[in-house]
């Protein structure tokens, strides 16, 4: 109950102190949002194919926004000095990496809220496959923020930080990238659940796997 | 209440600590000065839990900074010269944040008696961005004492401030050492270091190479003495 209170306590700050600037979410929205219409002109989005290429460009938009979110966890901490006194806590440091962590994906979701109904008039889909896509959309969030905040603890203390994350993130969450996509893809193409099961294992294995991963190395990647 | 033993820290190749040893009695407050580069701020941040020796153990109220650093990092508090605190939140809500990870009880009326003691209690709602250089830094002291550590340590507190500030800070300073905490501070102001402490070392070659009562040490004797120390 302790250690949630500190998790909570560091998400409570990271999100207060985002609610104040707005600046990180500014950023990973506009940039979604970009992402969508640009795609949307380039390829001259048909009703044919449109269902192909949506869930993609929808998780590039997701993916790619949330990469400025987690890049600025770790790095706004290092500059402003703050990361040495949320070390010098007396926690669990897997306390820290929970709450950053539950911080980061919450601004993803947030975006993903504004983006997906955004979306959805853009590309002129059907409203109906939205509460399945939304929990896609929750489960992928979850995941790539989890393994993120790692690697954005990881790239801190690296010169070239703010180029290292993508370099690190991207690789390791190809399988969920792709697991999210085909999901996507089968959710709007009504396929059945049987059909989709391996990808739905695949996307909740990868988050169970790589949750628990980070969770347990966090202390040694942010020691110095 | 602070015991250092055979302390040592290499980057790589390069030994910045050489085995330090050195006690520092409950209550007691140690300035220790040294050139840059001396190893003093890697001194510091090992005893605070922020890096780890390469070799030697220091024991922080009898708890060992080597194997129980969540417990030692319970009993201490830092002031550096940077401040350690959250821009976009305010006074209030940067020690609340603390105070839930300190586990601090009665967190309220603790944040309004340490705001109260570093006299921000009339700024406590605005945003840290808001506040003067030498404002933040009494606020990072309140940070630092919110969950009444019996340790401070302090790394160059004074940089970066104004000379009001600094004689405001050096008030705030002897209130501390006046409530019976241990105290190490480092700092390049040889003056200002004797003036407040009971204790003088001098970190050079990454050693302690000299370390004296600060009372009945004149500032010229210190001056000299450090010149000849760093001199090797």
């Amino acid at each position: 109950m302790n250690f949630l209170r500190k998790v909570g306590a560091v998400a409570w700050k990271d999100l207060r102190a985002e609610w104040r600037t707005r600046e990180v979410f500014s950023a990973m929205f506009v940039f979604a949002l970009l992402i969508i219409i640009i795609f949307n002109f380039a390829l001259e989005l048909r009703a044919e194919n449109a269902r192909v290429l949506v869930p993609g460009i929808l998780w590039v938009a997701f993916t790619f926004s949330g990469m400025l979110g987690l890049n600025r966890s770790f790095i706004q901490e290092k500059d402003r000095g703050s990361l040495e006194g949320l070390l010098l806590c007396p926690v669990d440091r897997s306390a820290i990496y929970l709450g950053k962590m539950l911080a980061n994906s919450a601004l993803m979701a947030l975006v993903a809220v504004f983006i997906l109904p955004v979306s959805f008039v853009l590309f002129n889909l059907s409203f109906g496959a939205l509460p399945m896509i939304v929990v896609v959309t929750a489960l992928g969030t979850v995941g790539f923020a989890g393994v993120g905040t790692l690697f954005s603890a990881m790239a801190v203390n690296t010169r070239a930080r703010e180029v290292m994350l993508p370099l690190l993130l991207f690789p390791v969450a190809v399988p969920l990238i792709i697991a999210a996509v085909k999901l996507t893809a089968g959710i709007m193409d009504g396929l059945p659940v049987a059909e989709l099961a391996r990808w739905w294992q695949l996307l909740i294995g990868f988050d169970a796997i790589f949750f628990t991963l980070s969770f347990m190395t966090f202390d040694y990647v942010i020691e110095e | 209440m602070i015991q250092v033993r055979g302390l040592t820290k290499a980057f790589g190749p390069k030994k910045v600590l050489r085995g330090i040893d050195l006690d520092v009695a409950p209550g007691e407050f140690l300035t220790l000065v040294g050139p840059n580069g001396a190893g003093k701020t890697t001194f510091l941040r090992i005893l605070a839990t922020l890096s780890r020796a390469t070799g030697g153990d220091a024991l922080i109220g009898g708890v060992s900074i080597a194997d129980h650093p969540v417990q030692v990092r319970r009993n201490i508090g830092l002031v550096s010269h940077r401040t350690l605190l959250y821009d976009d939140l305010t006074a209030v809500e940067n020690l609340q944040f603390y105070g839930r990870m300190y586990d601090v009880p009665k967190l309220d009326a603790r944040i309004d008696e340490v705001l109260r003691q570093v006299d921000l209690y009339f700024r406590r709602h605005e945003p840290v961005r808001t506040y003067s250089r030498g404002m933040q830094q009494r606020l990072s002291i309140a940070r630092a004492i919110l969950h009444d550590p019996q340790v401070m340590l302090m790394d160059e507190p004074y940089t970066g401030l104004d000379v009001q500030a600094t004689a405001m800070l050096r008030t705030v300073l002897q209130g501390l050492a006046a409530s019976g905490r241990t105290v190490i501070m480092t700092t390049h102001d040889l003056e200002l270091g004797l003036e407040v402490a009971d204790r003088v070392a001098i970190l050079s070659g990454g050693t302690i190479g000299f370390q004296a009562p600060a009372k009945g040490l004149s500032i010229h004797d210190f001056r000299r003495i450090y010149a000849e120390q760093v001199a090797g």
